[in-house]
């Protein structure tokens, strides 16, 4: 017998979603949870655009939704996954101590930061790399610092740490931002902010943690170092479909290929969130995707 | 045992001299990792008895933060013996946490 009628990999907004529908509709529900409950929207201070709620901080909206799939019956387990794979008829997933049997899977395993890409750059993420200015901005007081992207996140950031800290530098490597004209232009009038622009960064600085950063200018191949205290590195998001990466469609970014009721292209394995291929990852998509796959894994488990 | 209120002025008695090792949670009350990590480390003092847990607030005590290079929300720090034995930077699991006083 199965461990659960369906298995969620993720409790983020997407995840614990389709656990309130799946356990609404009285089916058996376990979901596997890595790191913390809530994902990428616990870093939030505020959200402002769900549909219902003025205001509420990411992490007071996660525990609520986490507190309701709860709620209904759907049992969180703070375990990872580390492979999945069919067999006679139900999914098999590996959480290290054991392995969990379903009749359906939905994965929600969201998104994580896109690193740089460069030695230390791990090891440093408190010692200088940060990954959430929103978070960690406020110990760059007085100090200063750079930003590495060029879309609305790195923009933000630099506007909000242009308001703490010393001196920010904007490093992009490209000449033009992905993100909004309003947010370029009223960083452009800002006197502490300096955009450094098509350059890539080659190297970070320092011996114990960070002490700087070493950009190349990709027209004139000029070699800058450029001394700050912290690094936040803003250049977007991959899903975190790698691990399972060999029994799912992907496209070219990694994201699995799905509609937007989730199906993929395997019986009994469906996709919501972040790690699906759409055009807009916000908190609201994620609800919705969460509740769209869990209807397809209940159409499916009951078809 | 619930975990120690730490400050500058009890600090170096309660955790650098202390007997056993001890976790100290360098922490924000707006931070929301924070606020998950926190029932774990009460977990963590009330079910072991052979390490001491403290928590240190960072607004309110500037200081400890700044002397001991805490630059992200929320960081585990373990002593061992007046020294720091390990560093957690981010929301781990127990089980993590728990791994890293053993090591």
């Amino acid at each position: 017998m199965a461990n659960a009628d369906i298995i969620i990999i993720g409790a983020g907004p997407a995840g614990l979603s389709a656990a309130i529908y799946a356990a609404r509709s009285g089916h058996s529900v376990i979901v596997l949870e890595k790191n913390a409950y809530g994902g990428q929207i616990i870093n939030t201070p505020s959200v402002e655009n769900y549909p219902g709620i003025k205001n509420v901080s990411g992490f007071d909206f996660a525990t609520e939704l986490y507190e309701q799939a709860q709620s209904f019956g759907a049992e969180v387990r703070f375990v990872e996954a580390k492979a999945f794979w069919r067999e006679d008829g139900n999914w098999l997933v590996d959480v290290g101590k054991e392995i969990l049997s379903c009749r359906a899977l939905i994965l929600a395993a969201g998104a994580s930061n896109r690193l740089l890409g460069l030695p230390h750059e791990k090891d440093w993420v408190g010692s200088g790399i940060s990954f959430c200015a929103n978070c960690d901005g406020a110990f760059y007081k007085g100090k200063d610092v750079a930003v590495a992207g060029g879309g609305n996140t790195a923009l933000e950031d630099a506007a909000f740490l242009s308001n703490i800290c010393n001196k920010v530098y904007l490093i992009h490597r490209r000449n033009a931002f992905r993100g909004e004209k309003h947010l370029s232009d009223k960083l452009r009038e800002k006197e502490n902010v300096e955009l450094v622009l098509n350059v890539t960064i080659e190297e970070l600085l320092g011996e114990e943690r960070l002490g700087g950063v070493r950009v190349r200018d990709k027209e004139t191949g000029e070699v800058r170092d450029i001394t700050v205290n912290g690094l936040f590195v803003a250049v977007g998001q991959v899903p975190a479909t790698d691990p399972f990466s060999e029994q799912l469609n992907l496209d070219e970014g990694g994201y699995v290929i799905a509609k937007e009721d989730g199906k993929t292209d395997q019986e009994g394995l469906f996709v919501a969130g972040d790690c699906r291929e759409k055009a807009l990852r916000q908190l609201t998509t994620a609800a919705s995707d969460g509740a769209n796959a869990a209807i397809s894994a209940i159409g499916w488990l009951e078809g | 045992m619930e975990p120690m209120v730490l400050n500058t002025e009890n600090f170096d008695k309660e955790v650098l001299e202390a007997d056993k090792p001890v976790l100290v949670d360098f922490f924000a009350t707006w931070c929301g990792p924070c606020k998950m990590l926190s029932p774990i480390v009460g977990q963590i003092a009330e079910e072991n008895e052979d390490i001491k847990v403290g928590k240190v607030d960072v607004d309110e005590e500037e200081d400890l933060a700044r002397r001991f290079g805490i630059e992200a929300m929320p960081t585990l720090l373990i002593f061992d013996k007046g020294e720091v034995k390990a560093k957690q930077v981010g929301f781990a699991p127990k089980e993590k946490i728990l791994a890293l006083i053993k090591e």
